[in-house]
């Protein structure tokens, strides 16, 4: 097995396994800090992949910047075992069924899909998640839906500013 | 040597280069604690530390010996691993940034040429804020796991602060990275050290001076420090921390000072670049040149680390609602407009 392999079964592995702890931790700062763990399997798949920008933006956004608010969140509510309220079983067996049907259709899909079919991904090599050709290709060819994602983010800002303020 | 595909002597030579930085870190954290003593000492008009050794140079190994010596103490009602987790974070974020700062130009040895840089990465200075956005986790996971308000309250401060200045400090940097071109320090420095370009505080002196202000409040010293101010919350986020435990997170404030010296250093003042002189046409000095710049480096370091013990003892601590006012306020819209008016003048040379 050569080096990249095996960093590649490790960091799928420790992926599942933290999704998998995300959703069975009783404690919600548990589930918060097993998904920095997942954010971080998969910002390594991506290092992998040699998108070295999107690992990292992926760490900064998404493990400093949104999950610490969640942590913000969670920490100032007082969680206690008492308060929360109990489940219902049918409740739970719902929930299992429903997430099970969108498995099924993700994986059918993706057995499906013709575009991804007998293509492997490029480890180690290729420079298109480089900063420099990414940067080139979102403002030369992708401008126009970049620029709107933008202010479509622009506009949530000013939005959430807008509901937070006392009148 | 080829195993497993890997280049053995490069693991080797990298293993040995991260020894040798992260304990070159540690010892000079030590010796900042030492230094901040005798500054705060002399601004003060006393003599400070002198009775260990001479000039008391033994009081940092006194203070550690006295620390792993206490008694480790995990209260009952804390969350036990994530309270171990918190201190162990903190000090794993405060290390890990000085892999991508270059140290020094490339040295021979054995053979081998040698660059005095663990990983010159494309996404370099990226890099340096992923790992000090996860700093604060250290301060938030030990607050909390404390299981005491004033921590909690303290690593609430400390959190909403440094994202807040995160943002400014980001921003402020982009402006940076517009005339750079490019996000490897490695890279950086070199453009730099050309002979007919100046250091990059000359082109960014508004860009500087906003890094320099979020890199006090990143590093939660005086005047931002917010997070263990004692007549407010008696001790901060580590209050239930005793022993070791504790001096993991005073110790890992130091190794932060000391790292984001280096990052101003080599972002705005030219990193390992001697001033005043040329490095191209001395080549054939070799190694002691690459020496030379490290301790140029180190001194630029030794000035930044100093600036901030003075402005500490200098400077009162500000009021939270005038922490965030200037974060929101003052620092953001400053860094906008400094970035507006760099790209404005780039374009502008570029036409």
């Amino acid at each position: 097995m050569a080096i990249t392999e095996i960093i590649f079964w490790f960091l799928s592995a420790l992926a599942v396994i933290s999704a998998i702890m995300v959703v069975v931790s009783k404690s919600p700062v548990h589930s918060v800090l097993w998904l920095v763990t997942v954010f971080f399997a998969i910002s390594g798949h991506y290092i992998l992949l040699n998108a070295q920008f999107i690992a990292i933006v992926n760490i900064i956004v998404y493990a400093g910047a949104i999950m610490v608010l969640f942590l913000f969140v969670l920490m100032l509510m007082n969680l206690n075992k008492e308060t929360e309220p109990q489940k219902n079983l049918w409740m739970k067996l719902t929930g299992v069924i429903s997430g099970g049907c969108l498995l099924i259709i993700l994986i059918s899909l993706i057995r499906q899909a013709t575009e991804i079919k007998g293509k492997i991904a490029i480890t180690k090599t290729g420079d298109i998640g480089l900063i420099k050709v990414l940067g080139k290709e979102l403002f030369s060819n992708y401008v126009v839906p970049f620029e709107i994602s933008s202010v479509l983010f622009l506009s949530a800002m000013i939005g959430a500013v807008v509901i937070g303020k006392k009148d | 040597m080829t195993l497993l595909s890997i280049d053995w002597f490069l693991l080797i030579e990298k293993l040995i280069l991260i020894a040798v930085i992260i304990f070159a870190s540690l010892g000079i954290a030590l010796y900042t604690t030492f230094a901040e003593r005798k500054v705060a000492a002399i601004l003060q008009d006393r003599p400070g530390p002198n009775r260990a050794g001479p000039f008391g140079l033994f009081q940092p190994f006194a203070d550690g010996l006295k620390l792993i010596m206490k008694e480790e103490i995990i209260p009952n009602s804390s969350n036990k691993f994530l309270f171990v987790l918190g201190p162990t974070l903190a000090m794993i974020a405060a290390l890990m940034t000085c892999a991508v700062i270059p140290w020094g130009d490339k040295i021979v040895a054995f053979g081998r040429t040698i660059a005095l840089q663990i990983a010159d990465i494309n996404i370099g200075i990226l890099y340096v804020f992923g790992v000090v956005s996860l700093g604060v986790y250290g301060i938030m996971i030990g607050g909390w796991a404390s299981n005491n308000k004033f921590s909690l309250l303290a690593a609430l401060r400390g959190a909403s602060q440094a994202i807040s200045y995160e943002l400014a400090m980001g921003i402020s940097l982009i402006a940076l990275l517009m005339i750079t071109g490019t996000l490897q320090l490695g890279e950086i420095v070199k453009q730099q050290m050309q002979p007919n370009h100046f250091w990059n505080v000359v082109y960014q002196p508004l860009g500087f001076l906003l890094f320099l202000i979020c890199a006090f409040a990143e590093c939660n010293r005086t005047p931002f420090d917010l997070p263990e101010a004692e007549n407010e919350l008696n001790f901060g986020y580590h209050q239930e921390y005793s022993s070791m435990k504790l001096g993991f997170y005073l110790f890992a404030e130091y190794i932060n000072m000391f790292i984001s010296s280096v990052i101003m250093a080599t972002l705005f003042f030219g990193g390992y670049d001697i001033p005043f002189f040329d490095e191209a046409k001395h080549a054939d000095w070799g190694n002691w040149l690459a020496l030379a710049g490290v301790i140029c480096l180190m001194i630029k370091v030794v000035l930044f680390i100093f600036f901030f013990m003075w402005v500490r003892w200098t400077i009162p601590r500000f009021r939270y609602d005038q922490l965030m006012k200037l974060g929101w306020k003052t620092m953001l819209p400053l860094a906008l407009l400094n970035m507006l008016i760099t790209g404005a003048v780039i374009l502008w040379l570029k036409k």
